[in-house]
């Protein structure tokens, strides 16, 4: 007696047999055909033709066969919109049961129905069940508003369900609230801007109420809610933190992981010194870890989030290494994961334990999982410098195995340790090049060509083994390509004589006979410097390299911060912020950490950036990131360093009489003609390093400028709070108009392409004028110098200082976003002078308290100076008079937004000082604009 | 949240398809077998997987996968707990969560995942106000139902759904009145070559089989209450009495469930009862190799460790084993590389050992790894951690009811590496 009968079929047509079935009087015969119906529906085939046949056995006591019916309704009534309607009734009627739980069947099953001509008949019953006297029937409705949002957005707002909705957070039962929450989320997810979920203290405290008694995937939806509210200060968050961790216990892991969202999210306002911030640490690190019993799916959703907890928190789990120690028959995904995480909490105290566990998995049978345990011994060796010794030594251990892929793997992180530790372990490099032939891995070769190019002077046949390579040079992958011109460019630097051939081999074959561009063009850049200046070419090829730095794949602190408020959440998974890849270009809002409150200020350092992006380390490294052995590769031609030229001055000369013999009878003697211009790339000066923009491109520069003072250029963004790009910049304002002259370089090893700019609204309506024009890809080192127009009809807001402006800069990596302080001056208008009586007039009728003094000192001018100085900053002397032998300017200005400020300047013959009365009908700007009078006077 | 769910087997057919929004087609499931088939083995799958309009979020249990389809922003972790769930209530309903199973009660299934799922929403998913809305199905209700023509769907909103105990039904009534609990213990542990703990701790769990009537609520002490610091609890459980008290305070669900799990990680705390002495060589140029392990038992504390078994999975050129074994039966498979010793129960004056020769595919190099070995054991009346419970209280019921505590270790992923 199973339901696999129904999924027999006869020969005479099924749906035919079905239909008459569906037709029968006999109650029971009905139900069956429904449920055979509803079988064939499971398997996904097509039963939409028996439609009518099903919607009449629609009317009936029989709840299951109601429930059957109504399962097929939801299915296909998309399919059927006019057969739909015939539903209609029967659903209305039911809104009107005795029963709660046929009103609710009724009301969730319309909400189903996604076709919009129903969706007007809803509306009434969906009134009443929101305010229906059983909770169970609320709770209901309260699903079907979000489902309603989603087939006809206006058709909820315009009928005021929305409000409805809002009400329902109050309501005396948790399972209508955690609904409610949920619906408004679902709706608000699509609306990001409509204020929907207005939290507030009286709102929080009743979630926080409810989610002690609602359901285990109520609590979920709650704490998520509770997770975009920001508390007002340390204190409220410290309550709030207090509710939520019991929650930490919980045995769904779901509920547990939206805990410590939360949890993470609003520690950031407690202070350190907090006592309960300590216990708050404490508590979390259990719960983390019990996630990792949990079946493997959610042990490897709970890994990535950890991943991004221990970056942002290394503390919490710093003590429980051991349980991401990996077992043979994890699955695979998880293996990798904890792989990762091991490597990040990997520190001095723990290294030997991790690196026995490293050794034993490099002999693995899973050659992904072997391969990243590889990486992961050099990983070790790069963070923990007591370590590298044993690394290094398990490394080569591990290439006596002569397992090919471990030993391709080893050789690839053996050269970013000789990165990271120069002139220590170059010992191993014969070691290294008898494995010279069993490489067959691009990157394993480029790494191996790296280090023979790179020790050059230490390989004795450092020739034969490049020119080993140079045979297949067509069939290389570029990757190869490129680092074979440029280990043999170096080796050729490093020993002239004997390796002629060789160089004019290599770059001939690299810039005649290829057609990938990028190597052509470092094939012309070396063998322009090569003809042109072998000092600078050894200057520039082989320029001390700056470290790399030690964690090689750290996620930037701003998205980090973005992340960490979305824990739990797909954008956890993908280490990416949802704006990244949902879908439709909903503009997602972007989440950010709430900056600690004054109060628990304490030794932090206070951030004017919006993003709160914790302080971190001055960087003597490059920030690498995403691939490290391109990035290394693509780093031959860095900016020549300053500090101590690699070779002695003796040697150096001798080399260059060397190189110049050696080029004249490379370039005279073989008949090789330099290339010819035309033949070098146009753009030559683009895509290319600035060591090399230094070389051939002298004209970087903006000449000084007349008109309005302007400061020198002042770094706004640091390279290392924005991946590597550096902002630098100063105000202009000449004839009339203000720009912000800015100076971009790229210090990342990635070519940034894509940049926009956009001002946060401010006190003056400050706004690019005109797109940030950036015409090539900015390559890595290289800067370029811009200047941004700027208008001042932007949208208003005043912002506390008065001439704060905060700016967005985005690139194709990421968006950033700094704040700075412009001089008042760039807003003096050029029409800005007034005639005597209106001065006269104007300085009487502002009210005394408006004036302000202030001091100038230090200013030897004498009053003709001053006014022409002021002059050129469009401050117009109007009137000038000798009281008692001192000098009285009496001056005037005007502020773009035409706010009127007039001035008094005293000054004293024989006194340095000068006094500054000013008086504005706005006097917040007197301040600022008497900062304007110190610096266009003492510059 | 989650729009659709298809349930796959091994062989790769979908069997069940159900959409809670729109309906999304099936083909959206190719972008899961070309995963599937990427990763080789199905346990490797994983689990969350993009597609250029969706979401796939999948969990594997009991050779199924179920697929859950995602379109928008949605915890991960929610979906996949409610696809565990629902494989829960499949394996309650129907005793076991199968292809045939499913198939065999595809209506009810049907009608489970409309009732567990509103919109995306989970709706009911408790098991007792389920079973109240659909009856599970039994020989005798199927021939009460085809012989009266009643229905095994639930025409009154259950009694649980809205009270602030959802998890237990009103009215219940046993004439037996009984409180049984279950400590188990699992061991999760590495052990290297030379014998020493590289990583140990305890998984504990206590299962409740409570059939009590009317509302009771019960309160369950331990001897020595501070091993437990890392617990999850049932949401029954009234969680200040246990921060305050240290005391488990609850009013239980009727029947059958999980009532904590906790976590012992100190590793003076986990014992390892057993040890392994072993020896497997391959010798360099020559197909063979040499197999010899022993089993042992170790601080057992007076108990006899039984239901020894050891699996191994052997590298890929061994192409067979010529073992002899003092104990228990050994099978090795030649397709899967897989040796499976069943040992039994160890007895400490004879401690049963496995050896013999490794037979290597000829001219293949020798393996450079050597396998590790999986051992499950169980220990009858013992809680390795030393847990204890003191007693058990109830209130506000009269009756007096049975109770009984037992408990139990096994081995959990418990690897020696040799």
């Amino acid at each position: 007696m199973t339901d696999s009968k129904y999924f027999t079929t006869t020969k005479k047509g099924e749906i035919f047999e079905l239909k008459a079935e569906l037709n029968s009087d006999k109650k029971e015969k009905k139900k069956e055909a429904v449920k055979k119906v509803i079988a064939s529906m499971t398997v996904g085939k097509d039963v939409s033709a028996l439609f009518p046949d099903v919607v009449n056995c629609m009317q009936t006591d029989n709840l299951e066969l109601k429930k059957l019916v109504y399962l097929y309704l939801m299915n296909y009534a998309k399919s059927q919109p006019d057969m739909a309607i015939m539903a209609v009734n029967t659903f209305v009627k039911d809104c009107e049961d005795p029963n709660p739980l046929i009103r609710a069947l009724a009301v969730r099953t319309m909400g189903c129905i996604r076709v919009d001509k129903i969706t007007e008949y809803l509306c009434e019953p969906l009134r009443k069940c929101l305010k229906d006297e059983d909770p169970y029937v609320r709770k209901t409705a309260a699903v079907c508003v979000a489902k309603l949002h989603d087939i006809n957005a206006q058709l909820v707002e315009d009928q005021g369900f929305l409000d409805t909705l809002k009400d329902l957070i109050s309501d005396s039962n948790p399972m209508v609230v955690a609904n409610a929450v949920a619906a408004l989320s679902e709706i608000a997810e699509s609306h990001p801007s409509s204020n929907l979920l207005d939290l507030n203290p009286q709102s929080i405290n009743k979630l926080l109420t409810a989610l002690n008694e609602c359901t285990e995937w109520g609590q979920i939806f709650i704490l998520d809610c509770l997770a975009n509210y920001t508390p007002k200060d340390d204190r409220e968050a410290q309550s709030i933190c207090e509710r939520v961790t019991p929650r930490l216990s919980h045995a769904n892991s779901a509920v547990v992981l939206s805990a410590v969202k939360v949890l993470m999210k609003f520690m950031e306002m407690l202070s350190k010194d907090l006592d309960y911030y300590g216990t708050l640490l404490k508590k979390l690190a259990p719960p983390l870890v019990t996630l990792l019993s949990a079946e493997p799916e959610l042990q490897y959703v709970a890994l990535r989030n950890i991943n991004l907890i221990v970056q942002k928190r290394p503390e919490i789990l710093k003590h429980e290494m051991k349980v991401f120690f990996v077992k043979y028959n994890d699955p695979i995904y998880v293996k990798l994961e904890k792989l990762d995480i091991m490597i990040r909490l990997a520190s001095q105290a723990n290294i030997a334990q991790v690196l026995a566990e490293l050794k034993e998995y490099a002999t693995e049978v899973d050659v992904d999982f072997v391969r990243k345990a590889v990486r992961a011994i050099g990983r070790c060796a790069i963070k923990v410098e007591q370590s590298a010794e044993r690394c290094v030594s398990t490394l080569l251990d591990l290439i006596q195995t002569k397992v090919n892929y471990v030993v391709q793997e080893a050789i690839v992180v053996i050269k970013d340790i000789f990165r990271k530790y120069p002139n220590k372990y170059e010992s191993v490099i014969a070691t290294l090049c008898e494995n010279l032939d069993s490489l067959d891995e691009p990157e394993a070769r480029a790494a191996m060509i790296w280090i023979v190019g790179e020790y050059a002077e230490r390989i004795d046949n450092a020739d034969e083994l490049l020119e080993s390579f140079l045979e297949g040079f067509h069939d290389e992958s570029t990757q190869v390509q490129l680092q074979l011109l440029t280990g043999i460019v170096k080796l050729f630097l490093k020993k002239p004589t004997e390796t002629q051939e060789l160089v004019q081999q290599v770059l001939s074959l690299a810039t005649q006979d290829s057609d990938n561009p990028d190597l052509r063009d470092r094939g012309y850049i070396y063998w322009r410097l090569l003809s042109t200046d072998p000092v600078a070419a050894k200057e520039v090829v082989l320029a001390e390299k700056p470290l790399i730095s030690e964690e090689t794949d750290l996620i930037e602190p701003t998205l980090l911060d973005e992340l960490i408020c979305y824990i739990g959440t797909l954008a956890s998974v993908y280490h990416k912020p949802p704006s990244a890849f949902v879908e439709g270009g909903r503009g997602v809002v972007h989440k950010s950490l709430p900056p600690r409150t004054a109060s628990s200020e304490s030794a932090e350092s206070p951030e004017t950036a919006p993003a709160g992006a914790p302080p971190g380390e001055q960087p003597d490294v490059i920030p690498a990131q995403g691939d490290l052995l391109g990035d290394l590769l693509n780093l031959d031609l860095g900016p020549p360093v300053s500090g101590p030229p690699l070779t002695t001055s003796s040697v150096q000369m001798g080399a260059v009489d060397l190189l110049g013999g050696g080029l004249d009878s490379l370039i005279g003697g073989t008949n090789f003609v330099a290339p010819p211009t035309a033949a070098v790339p146009a753009s030559l000066g683009a895509p290319i390093g600035s060591g090399l923009s230094d070389l051939f491109d002298l004209t970087s520069g903006v000449g000084t400028l007349s008109g309005s003072y302007v400061a020198p250029k002042a770094v706004w963004l640091p390279a290392m709070k924005a991946k590597g790009l550096e902002i630098s910049g100063t105000f202009t304002r000449q004839v009339g108009s203000i720009s912000m002259d800015l100076q971009l370089t790229n210090k990342a090893l990635q070519v940034m392409t894509d940049f926009a700019i956009q001002f946060n609204r401010n006190s003056f309506g400050l706004a690019p004028a005109a797109p940030l024009q950036v015409h090539a890809p900015l390559s890595p080192n290289q800067t370029v110098e811009i200047s941004l127009p700027l208008s001042t009809v932007g949208s208003v807001m005043k912002m506390e200082p008065l001439n704060n402006l905060q700016v967005a800069v985005k690139n194709n990596i990421d968006v950033f976003y700094f704040s700075t302080l412009y001089p008042l001056h760039i807003l003096f208008v050029e029409d800005g002078k007034m005639d005597r009586q209106m001065f006269l007039a104007t300085w009487k009728d502002i009210p005394n308290e408006n004036e302000a003094q202030f001091q100038i000192r230090d200013c030897p001018l004498n009053a003709e100076a001053v006014s022409s100085k002021l002059q050129s900053s469009n401050i117009f002397t109007v009137a000038k008079r000798n009281v008692e032998g001192q000098d009285m300017l009496y001056q005037c200005l005007k502020l773009t937004n035409g706010i009127w400020v007039l001035a008094e300047l005293r000054i004293q013959p024989g006194n340095p000082s000068c006094t500054l009365s000013l008086k504005c009908r706005a006097p917040e700007v007197s301040q600022h604009v008497y900062q304007a009078y110190e610096t266009i006077l003492k510059n | 949240m989650i729009h659709s769910l298809f349930l796959i087997n091994c062989s790769g057919d979908i069997f069940l398809e159900k959409h809670w929004k729109s309906v999304v087609s099936q083909s959206v499931c190719d972008y899961f077998f070309e995963a599937q088939e990427k990763a080789a083995d199905v346990e490797n799958v994983p689990p969350v997987i993009s597609t250029p309009h969706h979401y796939l979020i999948s969990i594997y249990r009991d050779k199924l996968f179920f697929v859950s389809v995602i379109q928008t922003e949605v915890p991960p972790l929610f979906v996949i707990e409610f696809l565990h769930r629902v494989a829960d209530t499949f394996q309650d309903y129907f005793g076991e969560c199968s292809e045939a199973a499913i198939k065999d009660n595809v209506v009810i299934v049907y009608e489970l995942l409309e009732e567990m799922l509103d919109n995306g929403f989970p709706l009911a998913t408790e098991s007792n106000i389920l079973k109240e809305l659909i009856k599970p199905p039994t020989i005798l209700r199927s021939v009460v139902n085809s012989i009266t023509g009643s229905s095994n769907v639930g025409d009154t909103l259950p009694t649980g759904q809205l009270s602030n105990i959802p998890w237990r039904r009103a009215g219940v009534k046993y004439t037996n009145n009984e409180a049984y609990f279950d400590v188990v213990e699992e061991i999760d542990a590495i052990i290297d070559k030379s014998g020493s703990t590289v990583f140990a701790e305890i998984q504990g769990v206590i299962d409740a089989c409570i059939k009590l009537s009317g509302m009771p609520d019960l309160s369950l002490s331990f001897m020595n209450p501070r091993l437990l610091d890392d617990v999850s609890f049932h949401p029954c459980i009234r969680f200040k009495r246990w921060e305050s008290e240290r005391v488990l305070s609850f009013i239980p669900p009727d029947g059958n469930f999980r009532l904590i799990s906790y976590r012992v990680s100190s590793q003076n705390l986990v014992a390892i009862p057993v040890y392994v002495k072993h020896s497997i060589s391959f010798k360099e140029n020559s197909s063979c190799g040499r197999f010899d392990i022993t089993i042992g038992p170790k601080q057992n504390m007076g108990k006899t460790i039984e239901g020894i078994t050891v699996t191994v999975h052997m590298p890929k050129v061994v192409l067979n084993m010529n073992l002899t074994t003092t104990q228990g039966s050994y099978t090795f498979d030649p397709v899967t590389k897989v040796l499976t010793w069943d040992v039994g129960k160890i007895t400490p004056q004879k401690l049963p050992s496995l050896k013999g020769l490794v037979n290597l595919q000829s001219g293949a190099p020798k393996p450079e790894e050597n396998p590790s070995l999986n051992i499950q054991f169980k220990i009858q009346q013992l809680a390795i951690s030393g847990l204890k419970v003191n007693r058990l209280d109830m209130y506000g019921e009269k009756y007096k009811p049975f109770k009984g505590v037992k408990y139990v270790t096994k081995a959990g992923k418990f690897q020696v590496r040799t």
